[in-house]
């Protein structure tokens, strides 16, 4: 910042390098490349050397697997984009023309339809991960943030899509969750005819949530970019959660953790494959395949699976606006954590009282999961309400709570020493593979 | 796993217990069939699809439509595969409202295989009106449209009895169905012991009928659906030869890392 005037100051006589050409490792064609354009080296640099933890467990393998999700996203939606049509009076049969009539059309559409589950799947193990862990905490607490602007943004392009199909729940999904907008007060009915861009779900809002749909799909992707580019600069927390300090607590990307995600990426794409090619549609709702229809309400509408927790939260509060803000809150609460849990110890494997809490909030998760499934009535709605209450407690009262009274277990100096004490059997681990 | 953690998981499957409990109240248990589709080797029963679109067309077609399908359809592979003249056939027995001509008339024409079927209403206002103010559903995707899928539809065909529950009261046109979500249903009893004559001298019980149309049905809302397993057979195999080896080749590179044994 000192040097910030003297930029600007054209009298005094400084070098310049305005010509970077040059340092490259490689030689010949690849090095004259490299030279003009490094991203041979970066590429290098930080998908072949770059260095890991080498205690990673496959519970660090989800980001690839995340970006693998993106990509085949983006190009089944690429393929499908070109067969369909996005007016309500053509959206279902253009769809069910990709189904019957287009080469592989069900293939690409199942395809697309489950991949969007399966990323939510593998993106609620990412930040459950990241909970446990403790990978919110400095230095990382900008990919946190990054990360939950990601989480808003699958979980709009996903609503997006699901109205695409225009069945009857894509309508009514629609209709329930724009006029959530209304709750806002004074211009809330004027966003919602905004957002509808008619005085009703119809033919013009379809039309804009595909164009929104693509437009998120890419935003996404951008933002991943942030997300991955912030990584490579702080580094992967691991299990232990300290710090790697030399090279016995560490191995290079590639072949180590390549081939070590490679085997995970196999395995959740063949329980991908047997959900796709033998339960196509287990995991959605029965009601979209029959078309929108304006005049017939559904007995029950419920979202997609991966909204269910948070349309638990939702519908466990009596007035409109505050339930929107609970189910806006409950996410974005999640960015508040680096400030809320004070421990300065990562991993819950040296936690033991904040572990429980955190085994406990999973709990949370699925309980509000099954009861945003179910009629809210009866013991539905007490449960939900404890549930949602729970939620809030967890960050705001008790992380803090904890992270001041909770007594750390004994720590090891650096990874090689955390192996060594686990061999040992002076660590009990948390285990899934 | 501490006392706390095995508290929470009892009173989760306590939860689960109870709602369970709550939702089977009412709703009938379907009757579970075993249908050559299903599994990892399912096929179509090509015999069974043939009779199946025997009944449609005999039975069902005269109030339900069937947008989605085309005559050619009948023809295509992992489909009741009707031969092609067999289909040019059938599809010529339909009379195509088609136009207009050069001099801007519409005419009628026979059928090709490459129309739709026809619909046995010409709007839902006359399907309602026909109906007692029901509309009969478009079967293209019936199958798929329900909690249940086939066995639904199954129950549905075979649910009716002859004399409701004392307790319950029907309006005129309307039918007690046990398996129906609230037991009323505007659809009469469709299929009766010989509602159709087989031409292959399959007998045609009320079971034998139900279960055609069913397969005929779920071919229609997943005309795919060999396709869709023999691929995923094969993509499951692959997978998992592929994920033993790229195992096998992290283990060793992994020994570099930590020398076991």
């Amino acid at each position: 910042m000192s040097e910030k005037d003297s930029n600007f100051n054209q009298n005094e006589i400084k070098p310049v390098h305005t010509n970077k050409v040059g340092g490259s490792p490689f030689k010949g064609v690849v090095g004259w490349i490299d030279n003009r354009l490094p991203i041979i080296r970066m590429f290098k640099y930080e998908y072949l050397d770059f260095q890991v933890p080498k205690n990673l467990s496959y519970l660090w393998s989800l980001g690839g697997i995340l970006m693998i999700c993106l990509i085949f996203l983006i190009v089944t939606g690429l393929a499908l984009g070109m067969h369909y049509k996005p007016s309500s009076s053509e959206a279902f049969t253009s769809v069910e023309k990709i189904m019957r009539d287009v080469n592989y059309g069900w293939l690409l559409r199942y395809a697309h339809m489950n991949f969007a589950s399966f990323f939510f799947i593998a993106v609620y193990i990412h930040i459950f991960r990241g909970l446990y862990y403790g990978s919110y905490k400095e230095p990382r607490q900008l990919m946190w943030l990054i990360g939950i602007v990601i989480f808003f943004m699958m979980m709009a392009t996903a609503f997006l899509g699901y109205t695409l199909p225009w069945g009857q729940m894509s309508y009514w999904g629609a209709t329930v969750i724009t006029n959530l907008f209304s709750a806002v007060p004074l211009v809330g009915e004027g966003i919602v005819t905004w957002l509808w861009g008619d005085y009703a779900v119809g033919d013009s809002t379809l039309n804009r949530f595909y164009v929104l749909h693509w437009l998120l799909a890419f935003g996404i992707l951008g933002i991943v970019i942030f997300h991955v580019i912030a990584l490579h600069i702080v580094g992967s927390n691991n299990p232990s959660g300290i710090e790697p300090v030399d090279t016995r607590d560490t191995v290079s990307f590639a072949p180590f953790t390549t081939s070590k995600d490679l085997f995970a990426m196999l395995i959740f794409l063949l329980a991908f494959v047997l959900i796709t090619m033998y339960a196509p549609n287990y995991l959605g709702h029965p009601d979209n395949y029959i078309p929108a229809d304006p005049l017939i309400t559904p007995a029950h509408i419920v979202p997609e699976w991966y909204f269910l927790p948070f349309y638990a939260i939702l519908r466990s509060i009596p007035d409109k606006l505050l339930g929107v803000i609970a189910m806006v809150s409950s996410i974005a609460v999640l960015g508040l954590l680096p400030w809320l849990d004070l421990s300065k110890v990562r991993s819950s494997v040296f936690r033991p009282v904040w572990k429980q809490f955190v085994f406990l909030f999973v709990l949370d998760f699925f309980v509000l999961m099954y009861v945003g499934g179910m009629p809210a009535e009866g013991i539905y709605v007490l449960i939900s309400r404890v549930g949602t209450v729970y939620w809030f407690l967890f960050f705001l009262v008790i992380a803090p709570l904890v992270s001041l009274t909770e007594k750390p277990l004994p720590m090891p100096k650096s990874i090689h020493e955390y192996e060594d004490w686990k061999k040992q059997g002076k660590i009990k681990t948390f285990k899934i593979f | 796993m501490s006392s706390l953690l095995k508290f929470s998981l009892f009173f989760f499957l306590l939860i689960f217990n109870v709602s369970n409990s709550f939702s089977a109240e009412k709703q009938e248990k379907l009757l579970k069939q075993s249908w050559s589709f299903d599994g990892f080797f399912g096929k179509f029963d090509r015999a069974s699809l043939q009779r199946g679109y025997q009944v449609y067309t005999e039975v069902c077609a005269s109030c339900h439509s069937m947008n989605l399908l085309s005559y050619r359809n009948l023809s295509e592979v992992g489909g009741p595969s009707f031969s092609e003249e067999e289909v040019k056939a059938i599809a010529s027995k339909v009379e195509v409202l088609d136009g207009p001509n050069d001099s801007g008339e519409m005419f009628k024409r026979p059928g090709k295989p490459s129309d739709k079927f026809a619909s046995p209403f010409a709007n839902e206002k006359a399907a309602r009106a026909a109906n007692g103010g029901a509309y009969p559903p478009d079967m293209s995707v019936l199958v798929k449209a329900r909690a249940g899928g086939p066995d639904y539809i199954y129950s549905i065909l075979m649910g009716y009895t002859d004399k409701p529950p004392k307790d319950v009261k029907l309006e005129d046109g309307v039918y007690y169905n046990k398996y129906m979500p609230g037991n009323k249903i505007k659809m009469s009893k469709p299929l009766n012991q010989d509602s159709v004559k087989y031409s292959d001298g399959t007998p045609a019980t009320e079971e034998q009928l139900s279960k055609d149309v069913v397969t005929f049905l779920t071919w229609a809302s997943e005309p795919h659906l060999e396709a869709r397993k023999r691929i995923g057979f094969k993509t499951v195999v692959y997978l998992l030869i592929l994920t033993v080896l790229v195992y096998l080749v992290k283990k060793k590179i992994w020994l570099r890392v930590e020398p076991k044994v």
